[in-house]
């Protein structure tokens, strides 16, 4: 795996890389030192949750109304100050006109709208709660938002397979960290609610740090060449929801946008 | 999916993805190629402790199926418990002929697309076989017990709303829950045999068991923290579980079902009892006990051992590219259509 990502990175991409591993340590908490799983490691276990505006637009952004008239102020935007580095993202200038059609047409071809799986980094700051489950040869990631799931590779790592939704994460201690290298992706899924995309040649990785006893930094490098001219990083804090009785509860969204997708089908009453 | 059959076990003829369920391989005689497996599993029966996780918990992690040929309940004419090795040789084979004409090109019954090609039939994977002619072990006839005066109201109550709702296409809420994507078989609770794919990924940390069914990439997180079930308000498709340990047993409990995917009929009181112990290296008995008064008026119990299998597990996008939905709905369309024209035609 190591041997892997340091092949396939060119020049540009190690430089890029040592700009983002000095800001990482800038980041972190210094010196926080996480309490220990049973084997050793750094303990992630728990339920996590962003808290932020991310979901609607990773970039800076004011308040905005809701798209979906009756909903009024209850559907409406928050504003957000951003979590991308440098505040906007590097697009081509093709990719950057799709990224705009995308927010145009936001209620038609938005994944999140469909139910669809949410990808990757997208998964981890929708305003659902995940669960970390965390064991020696994998690391799941269990997303309450359609019931997603990721498998992390600690040990028997291979390429991706196959192209799929969530991808194929590989992932590595770093000190403090849970490094999370993820390829192997479909081009169907968003960033945001604001047609912020990617491409198949996406390629994340993530760093989970912790930060104190109920707060992890989240830092997710970016790199798609086919949709930016160079790789652009975000970060957040994710929050451990303590509550005593806190889960992972189900949200088969499927149910829920039948008839958005399909009530264009439904037999009519003979006239 | 394809490359775990690629790299599984030979064909049906050899019978050598039979794994047999370690207390059944101690009381019955086996064949010549069972005979090793047997062996193997027969002393550790007695001796076998798990491993243990970091934290002590008997270590159930790993990929597992629990694909079989053996049906839950036991089939009409059968009066024993267990076959002979040759008898249950044969109900495979009847079994897996069924499979093959179902996906054979050409064949009536080939509807759907071709499970042999895609390694979906049952025989070109790994599963679970021993001689017990039904999963069913109580009540001791092997049948799910008679469902009493208030499920049998309830049962024509159902049968009434699906009715009322009109034909099977005409609309989407009316078709079957697994074409829709929302639930399939597999994840239960109960967990059975999913017809393919019957693969899970058990995975453990301090607290919590994690059970991940490929069939639509469906995780049931288990708390084993003693914590209290969950108020009534909120039901779900899989229930809300919670386990202990009790020895090296994991012992799950789940209610608060919504009732929307009843289970063999039952209601919204149904509670499942689910008992996993790890036998040998490569099986885990799984039990599960069905109780729901509303339904049966005794409790029942059924065997669906776990067979160690090979990862990884693959992503089931199902909702994603469900494309047979707007197909068979348009096409259901267009014939009313048709019919329609037609119709009107003829009238003139």
């Amino acid at each position: 795996m190591r041997n892997r990502f340091l092949t396939r990175m060119t020049v540009a991409g190690i430089v890029t890389c040592v700009a983002a591993a000095v800001t990482l340590v800038t980041a972190q908490t210094p010196g926080y030192r996480a309490p220990r799983a049973p084997d050793g490691k750094p303990n992630l276990n728990g339920i996590w949750q962003a808290i932020n505006t991310a979901s609607y637009d990773i970039e800076a952004h004011s308040a905005a109304p809701s798209p979906v008239l009756e909903l009024g102020a209850a559907g409406a935007v928050p504003a957000g100050l951003g979590v991308v580095d440098g505040g906007t993202l590097p697009y081509t200038p093709e990719a950057l006109k799709k990224r705009n059609e995308n927010r145009a047409n936001r209620l038609k071809l938005d994944p999140e709208v469909k139910c669809y799986l949410p990808g990757v980094p997208r998964a981890t700051y929708m305003p659902y709660p995940f669960q970390i489950i965390q064991s020696q040869k994998h690391v799941m990631l269990v997303h309450e938002y359609a019931g997603a799931v990721r498998t992390i590779y600690m040990a028997d790592q291979t390429e991706a397979p196959a192209d799929s939704w969530m991808g194929w994460s590989n992932g590595k201690w770093e000190g403090e960290s849970l490094v999370v290298d993820t390829k192997g992706f479909n081009d169907l899924s968003w960033f945001d609610r604001s047609g912020n995309f990617h491409s198949d040649a996406l390629h994340v990785v993530e760093r989970f740090t912790p930060r104190s006893a109920d707060t992890l930094n989240y830092e997710v490098t970016v790199e798609d060449s086919k949709v930016f001219t160079r790789p652009w990083k975000m970060s957040m804090p994710l929050y451990r929801r303590v509550e005593a009785n806190a889960q992972i509860l189900e949200f088969r969204c499927v149910e829920f946008v039948e008839d958005l997708l399909y009530g264009h089908l439904r037999k009519q009453p003979s006239q | 999916m394809n490359r775990r059959s690629l790299v599984s076990i030979g064909t049906l003829g050899l019978g050598i993805a039979v794994v047999l369920s370690a207390s059944i391989a101690a009381q019955t005689p086996a064949s010549a190629a069972k005979a090793a497996l047997a062996a193997k599993a027969a002393p550790a029966a007695k001796a076998y402790t798990p491993p243990r996780t970091p934290d002590g918990q008997p270590d159930l992690q790993g990929f597992w199926t629990n694909s079989t040929y053996v049906p839950l309940e036991r089939a009409q004419g059968v009066t024993k418990e267990f076959y002979t090795p040759e008898e249950a040789q044969a109900a495979i084979k009847a079994a897996a002929d069924r499979e093959a004409e179902q996906t054979e090109p050409g064949t009536t019954a080939d509807v759907h697309y071709d499970f042999s090609q895609f390694g979906l039939d049952r025989s070109q994977s790994k599963f679970t076989s021993s001689l017990r002619t039904s999963l069913i072990v109580d009540p001791p006839d092997g049948k799910i017990p008679p469902v009493n005066a208030q499920g049998q109201k309830r049962a024509s109550e159902r049968a009434s709303a699906r009715k009322a709702a009109g034909g099977p296409y005409d609309s989407v809420q009316n078709m079957p829950i697994g074409s829709r994507c929302i639930i399939m078989g597999g994840s239960g609770p109960p967990m059975m045999n999913a017809g393919y794919n019957a693969n899970y990924q058990i995975v453990q940390a301090p607290g919590y068991v994690m059970i991940l069914t490929e069939m639509i990439h469906d995780a049931r997180i288990i708390p084993i923290d003693n914590r209290t079930q969950a108020s009534q308000g909120v039901r779900q498709w899989t229930g809300l579980s919670r386990g202990r340990w009790e020895g090296n047993t994991l012992v799950v409990e789940t209610t608060n079902f919504n009732g929307k995917n009843p289970f063999r009929g039952a209601s919204e009181s149904l509670k499942v009892t689910e008992r996993f112990t790890r036998v040998a290296d490569d099986a885990i008995d799984y039990k599960f006990t069905v109780e729901d008064p509303m339904t049966w008026d005794k409790a029942w119990t059924a065997e669906a051992p776990l067979a160690k299998t090979e990862g990884p597990i693959f992503e089931f996008a199902c909702h994603e590219t469900n494309y047979g939905i707007s197909n068979i709905l348009a096409g259901a369309r267009a014939e009313e259509k048709t019919k329609a024209e037609q119709a009107k035609k003829g009238s003139n």
